[in-house]
């Protein structure tokens, strides 16, 4: 059956548990990173951070201040545009048990720019190195030995749930009815229909994160994808985000 | 806490103020989550809006250091609008008492003050006695000097519009914040205030939580489940170090350090055990001689007999008046009258207030021990910067500690439940236990007494000193055991064997125990129940996330103390769907009583605050060094010449270190303007001495940073991102500029007064990570508990022409 995680950010504090879990579980180096005048550090996903709590702040006209966090990761979507946009045989896989979209070796000989461009949530990064690409698996190791991904093991809010795709779409919509009726009623959910990693957030995506929510048309064919017909899209909103 | 973590989650309105839970105990948040989830109203009142105001109902943000007139002005609401529990205030707390004539009040002065020695005499506080020595009261609350009357006086200058000038805090947000959780007054309503080291690091700390217990007494929220008032302590174990005494006024379990006056065990007892002829009140402490005898008996074993005092007189003494707490400890190091010493997982280089002063301090020492998993900036204090190690003559041993999961033992959470944990690894390389080493070294140097004597050798032959430490054995120590076989009811205890329960402690040698709150922990019939994780409970407890069998909490057992205020005086809970206790059937139900005897109203029925001699808790006080109700003065360091609530600036009582590096600014310096406020983050714990070796959370955060207003930004020419200088009378910290609409500027008394916040984890062993901001705080504290304010100084701040230190 296949799998899903429903994150909830009215309760997430950024505490930046499942970022480090994350990391630490997957043995990846710590980048150097500096003190730009927020908390978001490192300041974006990169080859050695495939979970990333985006924090973004705002005042509304009446000077209420809010404070959005957005644990972003791979959605792994169902129908992966990625793997779509892939050319490469057995580079990009899609576990059929649990639905989590898989990276291996064979992704250094594809080219970034498109599999990187394909992607509407914008995950994807490529080691310098090896030139693989690389992003959130699910914790499939994790999941396949029946334990929790490391994020959502760690999330001591109770902000990241992680089950069959099926129950967490039941809980994601009981719990949407709650916060739209107690706190914030232009609650949402983003890409229910489209993605595993289901998120709840409390008012405008855009609000959270540019690519909180799908960017550019969600489903292409595997030969828009081939034509790179998204990637300088892509490529300028990456130089506009810096 | 009162209550416990869990327990969180059954409140109507959380109150965080003084706190930043989600960031810094982010546990207590996930309860804080539940009871929101379930409708509860949660306010944070906070200078900063944090990672805790954007989970919060609603934030109010507050200048720092003005608590006492935010509450002050709550308790007027309360009492004005006749928001209290009155069932509860007459027969569970000291209102009708009636306080005797040599009380009084001016000007921001309590009668009895001492201008020279900064003291009061509170003998000039106590209430009016009858002929039995019980206060008289007054139930028609007539008598102007009952306590509620006094209550009320006191608190009328607390107006709105004054509150508002002082605070900061808007009128409608006070409002606000007042008719939220005074809704909790009501019998089947809870509310819980959780705090920390936003309200203890005040020169006004102490009194900060009481004014909390005035409110939460008035509303009637102790005893109850979703109520009392939660100090969220930290996680290097502060709860469990302070029952063991970590700190220098007390022995273990809260019994007074001895003072050289005291020259016996029968004048220490006398001096410090309450006497009541009250048949009504339980008076706990009146047991304290039993629990002393029995620490005793647990230090010199066989050698403590009747006859020598159990070893009373090997006790080192306080000299009475001599404050032996890290401020002045620091204070007589800085002028060379400590000539070495042991630092054991601290890093005051770092974390202690002034840190010029003790880092030059540390440069006196001939010789420091320090246990520590990683150099910091207390070992390392010898080649800082700027200093040339072959100028400091101190030499340094530093023995590499076991990391916690590298051994086992307890830890005492903020709910008192002792919980096991186990080890994970063998130590790395030769590091060692702190218990193992202390056990080492102290045989060591009994082994050198006894080859070559030395001072005072009685204290350190005869302490009873395992040879190897392990933590299950000193666990049953902390227990305790019988000295000889007795029977207790129908069951038989041999020599040897544990005690059951502290009730049964004896003051005759009989029992030993190492700290009678742990009694009753470690059982012949069930073992080390700080290893229990058994998660089931009756329905009742299930109502209120009371969970009975996972490890144990001191006393007995017993998850929300003063429970017996839950229920009216015929046991029956005030809100029976949330019930903590209820008497049944002539017995006690739910969680473990505050003793078993009948409800309050019945015949041999007792009152309900079992720990006050008086057996109802205390509106008035007066057993504080500063005021038996709480006054706001402003900070030692405030922006402000004078504030509307008497001519007293700050408080009257104040400690303060006095040298030549401990200049205060002047009120409203024009040099200073700015408030600075300090505080720990998430991802680095305490001083970031370990995390700060983490390399995932140094990425996350990586440098230091001063949070601003983007008003104060524009005013001083400084950018998101920038390197600025931040400066007090006390020394400089750079730090990256982090503007933000989170920090606003305050109106206060007709002018704007900015504030800015800054962590205090980054220093200088972890280069250009940035270093101590304790550079910029001063040595003043709290009269009744020398804790340092941290948490307001007066500091400028100006952009960076070099930067050194990032």
């Amino acid at each position: 059956m296949p799998k899903a995680f429903f994150i909830d950010t009215t309760k997430c504090t950024a505490c930046r548990g499942c970022q480090v879990a994350c990391k630490e579980w997957k043995n990846l180096p710590a980048v150097p990173t500096k003190q730009t005048g927020t908390h978001q550090n490192p300041p974006d996903l990169n080859p050695f951070n495939l979970k990333l709590v985006r924090f973004s702040e705002h005042m509304d006209k009446t000077g209420k201040v809010s404070w959005y966090f957005f644990p972003d990761q791979c959605r792994h979507c169902l129908e992966a545009p990625c793997k779509q946009a892939s050319s490469v045989e057995g580079s990009i896989l899609q576990d059929e048990a649990t639905g989590a979209v898989i990276y291996t070796e064979k992704t250094a000989q594809e080219d970034f720019d498109i599999i990187r461009g394909a992607c509407p949530y914008d995950i994807p990064r490529q080691n310098p190195e090896t030139k693989q690409i690389v992003k959130c698996d699910m914790c499939i190791d994790r999941v396949k030995a029946n334990m929790l991904p490391m994020c959502v093991k760690s999330c001591a809010m109770g902000a990241m749930h992680f089950g069959e795709r099926v129950d967490m779409i039941k809980l994601a919509a009981e719990r949407l009815a709650v916060v739209q009726r107690t706190e914030a009623p232009k609650a949402q959910l983003l890409n229910v229909n489209d993605v595993a990693v289901i998120y709840l957030v409390a008012d405008n995506p855009k609000m959270y994160h540019e690519f909180a929510v799908a960017q550019g048309p969600a489903q292409l064919t595997r030969k828009e994808m081939l034509a790179g017909a998204f990637a300088p899209f892509r490529r300028m909103v990456r130089a506009v985000q810096g | 806490m009162t209550n416990h973590y869990t327990d969180i989650g059954n409140a109507d309105a959380v109150l965080i103020m003084g706190s930043n839970a989600a960031e810094h105990h982010p546990i207590s948040f996930r309860w804080v989550l539940k009871a929101k989830e379930k409708g509860a109203v949660v306010i944070h009142v906070d200078p900063k809006f944090s990672r805790t105001s954007a989970r919060s109902s609603f934030h109010v943000p507050l200048r720092s250091g003005t608590d006492i007139a935010f509450i002050g002005g709550m308790i007027k609401y309360i009492l004005d609008n006749k928001k209290y529990f009155a069932d509860y205030v007459n027969n569970y707390t000291n209102a009708a008492f009636i306080v005797g004539e040599k009380f009084s009040f001016k000007d921001g002065l309590f009668s009895g003050y001492d201008a020279e020695k900064k003291k009061y005499d509170s003998s000039h506080w106590a209430f009016e006695k009858d002929e039995n020595g019980l206060p008289k009261t007054d139930p028609t609350f007539k008598h102007p000097r009952c306590v509620l009357n006094l209550l009320k006086q006191h608190y009328s200058r607390y107006t709105l519009d004054k509150v508002s000038d002082v605070t900061g805090v808007s009128k409608d947000n006070l409002l606000k914040v007042y008719e939220a959780f005074s809704a909790t007054g009501k019998p089947d309503k809870a509310g819980t205030v959780l705090y920390a080291l936003g309200w203890t690091q005040h020169t006004v700390g102490v009194q900060n939580i009481r004014a909390a217990g005035i409110f939460q007494l008035l509303l009637g929220n102790f005893g109850v489940a979703g109520g009392g008032i939660n100090a969220l302590r930290g996680e290097p174990n502060v709860q469990g170090s302070t029952d063991h005494a970590l700190l220098y006024g007390y022995i273990p379990g809260y019994h007074n350090a001895p003072l050289a006056t005291w020259t016996t065990l029968e004048e220490y007892n006398k001096a410090n055990t309450p006497v009541t002829k009250d048949p009504k009140s339980v008076n706990w402490w009146g047991n304290r001689p039993k629990y002393v005898v029995s620490l005793l008996k647990g230090w010199y074993g066989d050698k403590a007999t009747k006859e020598n005092d159990f070893g009373y007189s090997w006790l080192p003494k306080l000299d009475p008046g001599v404050d032996y707490s890290h401020l002045f400890i620091f204070d007589r190091m800085y002028k060379g009258k400590i000539k070495g010493g042991f630092i054991f997982g601290h890093n005051p280089a770092q974390s202690f207030p002034n840190s010029h002063k003790v880092r030059k301090a540390m440069d006196q020492l001939d010789w420091l021990v320090v246990a520590e998993v990683y150099h910091n900036e207390t070992s390392d204090n010898w080649r800082r910067p700027g200093v040339d190690p072959k100028d400091v003559k101190t030499e340094v041993f530093l023995l590499p500690s076991a990391y916690r999961a590298e051994k086992e033992g307890t830890i005492s959470n903020s709910g008192r439940w002792h919980m096991w944990h186990y080890k994970a690894v063998e130590p790395l390389g030769q590091s060692r236990s702190m218990g193992d080493m202390i056990v080492d070294i102290a045989g060591r140097v009994r082994a050198l007494y006894m080859k070559g004597g030395g001072a005072f050798p009685e204290g350190v032959l005869n302490m009873d000193i395992p040879e190897k430490f392990d933590a299950e054995t000193m666990a049953k120590r902390i227990n305790g055991f019988f000295t000889q076989d007795v029977k207790i009811g129908d069951k038989e205890y041999k020599k040897g064997q544990l005690v059951p329960g502290f009730a049964n402690l004896k003051d005759d040698g009989s029992t030993t125990s190492l700290n009678w709150v742990y009694c009753g922990g470690y059982t012949e019939a069930e073992g080390n129940l700080a290893k229990r994780r058994d998660l089931t409970q009756t329905p009742m407890q299930a109502a209120i996330h009371l969970y009975p069998k996972f490890s144990w909490a001191w006393p007995m057992n017993r998850r929300v103390l003063y429970n017996r205020a839950s229920v009216d005086q015929y046991g029956k809970p005030y809100n029976p769907a949330k019930a903590v206790i209820a008497w049944e059937d002539g017995k006690w139900v739910g969680d473990v009583p505050d003793g078993p005897a009948a409800p309050m109203a019945m015949e041999g029925g007792k009152y309900p605050f079992i720990m006050c001699t008086e057996g109802r808790a205390q509106l008035y006080g007066p057993g504080r060094a500063d005021g038996p109700f709480p006054e706001h003065y402003e900070p030692a360091e405030t922006p402000l010449k004078a504030h509307p609530f008497s001519k007293q600036l700050s408080n009257p009582c104040m400690k303060q270190a006095v040298s030549d590096m401990d200049a205060l600014a002047a009120p409203a310096d024009p040099r200073f303007p700015i408030v600075l406020t300090t505080y720990c983050l998430t991802e680095h714990w305490c001083s970031g001495a370990e995390t700060r070796n983490g390399p995932a959370l140094l990425e996350a955060e990586p440098q230091q940073y001063v949070e601003m207003s983007p008003q104060l930004a524009k005013e001083k020419g400084i950018n998101n991102g920038d390197v600025v200088i931040v400066e007090s009378l006390r020394g400089k910290v750079e730090a990256v500029a982090m503007v933000t609409v989170r920090i606003k500027p305050f109106k206060v008394a007709g002018k704007t007064v900015h504030l800015v916040g800054m962590p205090f984890c980054f220093g200088w062993t972890k280069p250009k990570c940035g270093d101590a901001v304790n550079r910029l705080t001063s040595s003043v504290g709290d009269p009744n508990t020398t804790i340092p304010e941290y948490k307001a100084s007066l500091v400028n701040i100006r952009k960076a022409d070099k930067v050194t230190e990032l």
